[in-house]
């Protein structure tokens, strides 16, 4: 009976529709990626691309398209942190390239 | 035993003294500019054995035989020519006040070039030609101009043709502080930024003389002794902030603002290692 009672919660869950992204969602995916953008901004290396990312975000917002809102914030937030990581890894690695 | 009391004594003192010379000896990365700037000319002259030292002024044409060709027919009517007018004609042209750019320059600013950037005690910082053009007007109740735009570029491409043929006499005062700008220059020119992850040296001294899409890219050394430089791609002449800015777009990184204090720093990194090189600009370059 029990088995029973999960396989038909199962299945009325997966009839249901995906929810939609809204608004709220969007706002805190784009604050994270907002927020690497800022650290990537105090190691002055930000990214063009980074910034135009962000950008496409905001404007899928406008347009009621949270989905892909969310999505353009989440490679943002990707984008920015490879740029976290550049900044960080040169700060010594630098001297490699260095003629001497 | 006496003897042996005595030898190790004899031994450890050597030992003492080895490693006072040891760290006082000076460490293998400690920062000499003058040996930067040696090994900076010998890289490029090893190189580039065909190319003569003088001629890396030249960027892309001192490695291309068919460019140079070209550059030299052009140099017949130079496409810098009307900068070099407008430059002249706004450098004589006296300020509200009555006084002139001349004024604020050694020499009156005639023959000057060579000399910037410098290090300013005074101000703890680097000076570079743009950034003395724009105090000069500020000084004399003007607005500073754009640095990235024509009047700027004309200024100094008319500083420049007077100072033709002068070699680099970038100074390097005995100050921490002017060490330390040009130790940040030289991070600058070296670090890798952007998402292309390039720095300016994997276009300048790892690939001089290649082909990125359809430009030849020059040699660091003497990179700057050109400039400000008439750009057949920009239709127009570009000073030395609008080329730095728009190397680090292309790399797709956020450029800093024109004059910043890296950027001013990285000009006085690269002007020194090409010292006694003699001033080319303005260039000309495709």
């Amino acid at each position: 009976m029990r088995r029973m009672a999960l396989v038909a919660s199962l299945l009325v869950a997966a009839a249901m529709p995906a929810r939609a992204a809204s608004e709220a969602d969007f706002k805190a995916a784009y604050a994270i990626a907002e927020a690497a953008e800022k650290e990537a901004g105090s190691l002055r290396n930000q990214w063009v691309t980074t910034e135009a990312t962000l950008s496409a975000a905001r404007k899928a917002a406008e347009k009621g398209d949270f989905d892909g809102a969310i999505a353009s914030a989440k490679e943002a937030e990707a984008l920015a942190r490879a740029s976290i990581f550049q900044a960080t890894s040169e700060k010594e690695r630098w001297k490699d390239a260095e003629i001497r | 035993m006496r003897v042996v009391v005595a030898f190790l004594s004899a031994l450890v003192t050597a030992a003492l003294a080895a490693g006072v010379i040891a760290q006082g000896a000076p460490a293998s990365d400690a920062p000499d500019p003058a040996a930067d700037a040696r090994a900076f000319r010998d890289y490029f002259v090893k190189k580039f054995p065909k190319s003569k030292l003088e001629d890396f002024v030249n960027g892309p044409y001192s490695m291309n035989e068919d460019m140079r060709r070209q550059w030299q027919g052009k140099e017949e009517f130079p496409p810098y020519e009307f900068a070099l007018e407008a430059g002249k004609e706004m450098f004589t042209k006296p300020f509200k006040n009555g006084k002139t750019y001349a004024d604020c320059f050694e020499n009156g600013g005639v023959g000057v070039r060579q000399n910037f950037p410098y290090f300013d005690a005074r101000q703890g910082e680097v000076v570079t030609l743009e950034l003395a053009l724009n105090r000069c007007r500020s000084a004399n109740g003007e607005e500073p101009l754009s640095y990235v735009k024509d009047d700027m570029a004309s200024l100094t491409a008319y500083m420049a043709f007077t100072s033709r043929g002068k070699p680099f006499d970038i100074k390097m005062p005995d100050d921490p502080r002017a060490r330390a700008a040009y130790e940040n220059g030289k991070r600058y020119f070296y670090t890798r930024r952007g998402q292309l992850n390039f720095s300016c040296a994997s276009c300048h001294v790892q690939s001089p003389g290649e082909r990125l899409r359809a430009e030849i890219l020059a040699p660091a050394l003497g990179i700057l002794n050109a400039m400000p430089i008439y750009r057949s791609e920009w239709a127009g002449m570009g000073t030395i902030s609008r080329r730095f800015v728009t190397c680090n777009s292309q790399t797709r990184a956020i450029p800093e603002e024109p004059q910043s204090e890296d950027y001013r720093d990285l000009e006085y990194f690269l002007s020194y290692v090409s010292n006694g090189l003699p001033i080319s600009g303005p260039g000309a370059r495709p």
